[in-house]
């Protein structure tokens, strides 16, 4: 039953891929709507499926590389469905569907697979700060997006005659917007899973508490420069993508605390 | 059923001989009412816009109600002109076409669809419709609204004023916050000062060298006038530059505006060049945040925008064509009927 419901909200997220690509392809995007529709359904399956892994496991589902994918790409949708109906930025849609896609295809395609058997019982601080911060990361995701989305936009704006994709791509002044606000959210969740972590009081190893501690400092970095206008949102943008990649980079850290989890 | 369509436009009457057939909207009721007396009409719409005066009509005999028309729009006018007809299948596709924007100056403009309206509306209170145009003129504007929504004929600008306010509004967003400073008081200038001004921009400042002529504009625009020598002042709050001044020099260099960069923090800068030379460097482009183009590329956007909105023309007539068979189909089983019911 579990899998099906996986399989039939990754379905959702590739009819959204599918959508976005189709309609981007033939110039005639339609913010919102359809491709709403496709994240919402698929979110919708995804929830039904945690709620149940988390029923079976008896502790928040993220107890493997497979599941901690899923949660990702969960929290992907979730913030997708908050900032994009907030900010009718309806394209992040076309964006995210394809992203979600491929983390779900991950996870299902993925060695762990296989539901994992938690021994012992759950620490509630290690659950809040592993799910905080994967939610956290799934707000930094989206953060990506718009970064992309605004360099895009932002060389079609320079070049003498921009392409058919400037006419669908929303102002950079809405995109400046939405990255400063989810850079905030994003590192106010991670905040929140750190200071979770530390409460956990489980040695976890130094590694693993610096590379939490880069990626909040990477993003903590980004905002206070660009509070104070050394960077330009141009160089926001570029920064949001490259501590996203850092921040990705850092996942095989929490596949450890998963397997920390798991024991 | 006998529609046709008797009238003039840009097709075929130039600017000073439509406004001397032009019907003023406040008199279309009364006009209608005329010319239902002085020809043999059953049913008749009037559209005057300033590229158009059309009668739309249905008669028992559309030669001599056509010829009727055009000598009633003649006296009206005082002068004498070359009107087309189109009898019923083309009458209808006509209008369809013309609802849709296809007929008109700019195609794909939207404006006509408000004025085909209004013009029915007019006809519609006076009683002058009946089931055929009241058919007729709900489905032009069906196919109005799915040659809007089905296709890209509306897509794009094809005025440097209008893409010069695409590109303002690609930048901020809602231009209701946005400075804009108008550097010289020609024409090219005014008319994309015109353009954001129609976008409800925060305020408009004019420097121009000669000051009475910035006050003048000014005044007509609703802005304020600058004396030319302190237009540097005006920079920094300024989100929108447009520049039309007759310097033969640069007016802005990239040096001049980068030191004032850091101050303005995130807000962006769109510099607008409309002037002949340039009054911007070019290099001004390559500065984070600023945004240059020049009437080189903003007429170039304008003739993609026509480019893509004339490759949306066949699809646009596909729908019309579909949508008259339809209409046409309703006319048959409607003469049909009347024709049983007869004695």
């Amino acid at each position: 039953m579990e899998r099906h419901l996986l399989a039939g909200s990754t379905l959702f997220y590739l009819l959204g891929f599918a959508n976005s690509l189709l309609s981007l392809g033939a110039g005639k995007f339609r913010p919102g709507r359809l491709n709403t529709v496709f994240i919402a359904g698929g979110f919708a399956l995804q929830t039904a499926f945690l709620w149940a892994r988390g029923q079976d496991l008896g502790r928040c589902p993220i107890t493997s590389t497979f599941e901690v994918l899923v949660f990702l790409s969960w929290s992907i949708a979730l913030a997708y469905l908050v900032v994009g109906a907030a900010y009718r930025i309806s394209l992040l849609g076309a964006f995210t569907a394809p992203l979600v896609f491929a983390l779900q295809l991950a996870a299902l395609l993925g060695p762990s697979a296989r539901a994992s058997q938690p021994q012992g019982p759950p620490s509630g601080w290690l659950e809040l700060h592993a799910a905080t911060s994967l939610v956290a990361y799934g707000v930094l995701a989206l953060a990506c997006v718009a970064g992309v989305m605004f360099l895009v936009q932002e060389r079609q704006l320079k070049m003498r005659v921009p392409g058919s994709i400037f006419h669908l791509l929303p102002p950079i002044a809405t995109l400046t917007d939405a990255m400063r606000r989810l850079l905030w959210f994003g590192l106010g969740l991670l905040s929140a899973g750190i200071v979770a972590g530390f409460l956990v009081r489980v040695p976890v190893g130094h590694w693993k508490t610096g590379a939490s501690l880069l990626v909040w400092a990477a993003y903590a970095a980004i905002l206070l420069l660009w509070s104070r206008h050394v960077l330009h949102p141009r160089r926001v943008a570029q920064a949001c993508v490259a501590a996203f990649a850092l921040a990705l980079a850092t996942l095989p850290a929490m596949n450890a605390l998963a397997g920390h989890l798991a024991k | 059923m006998n529609i046709f369509c008797v009238g003039l436009s840009h097709h075929n009457a130039g600017v000073s001989l439509r406004e001397r057939f032009a019907v003023d909207a406040a008199a279309l009721a009364e006009t209608l009412a005329a010319l239902r007396e002085h020809a043999p009409l059953n049913e008749a719409v009037l559209l005057s816009t300033c590229n158009r005066v059309e009668i739309y009509g249905l008669a028992g005999d559309a030669s001599v109600a056509a010829r009727a028309c055009a000598e009633f729009l003649q006296r009206s006018a005082g002068v004498e002109a070359e009107f087309y007809r189109r009898d019923m299948a083309e009458g209808v596709r006509h209008l369809f076409r013309v609802v849709s924007g296809l007929d008109s100056m700019v195609v794909g403009e939207t404006e006509i669809l408000g004025q085909v309206k209004d013009a029915y509306a007019a006809a519609l209170a006076r009683g002058a419709t009946g089931a055929a145009l009241n058919r007729l003129f709900q489905q032009a504007f069906r196919v109005a609204k799915q040659v809007r929504t089905k296709t890209g004929i509306t897509r794009g600008s094809v005025s440097v004023g209008s893409v010069a306010v695409e590109l303002a509004e690609k930048i901020f967003g809602d231009l209701s916050a946005c400075r804009v400073l108008l550097l010289g008081a020609g024409d090219a200038g005014a008319r994309v000062a015109r353009s954001l001004q129609s976008r409800g921009v925060r305020a408009l400042v004019i420097a121009n060298r000669t000051f009475d002529r910035a006050a003048e504009l000014a005044a007509e625009l609703g802005g304020m006038a600058l004396h030319y020598d302190h237009w540097c002042g005006a920079l920094d709050d300024a989100d929108i530059i447009i520049s039309c001044t007759a310097a033969r020099g640069r007016v802005l260099s990239a040096a001049d505006l980068a030191p004032m960069l850091p101050a303005r923090g995130d807000r962006p800068l769109f510099l607008v060049d409309v002037a002949v030379p340039r009054d911007f460097d070019p290099a001004l482009n390559g500065l984070e945040g600023v945004y240059l183009h020049n009437l080189d590329s903003l007429q170039a956007i304008a003739r993609q925008g026509m480019a893509g909105r004339e490759s949306e023309i066949e699809h646009c007539e596909r729908l019309i064509s579909e949508h008259l068979d339809e209409f046409l189909a309703w006319a048959r089983r409607r003469g049909a009927s009347a024709a049983e019911a007869a004695p």
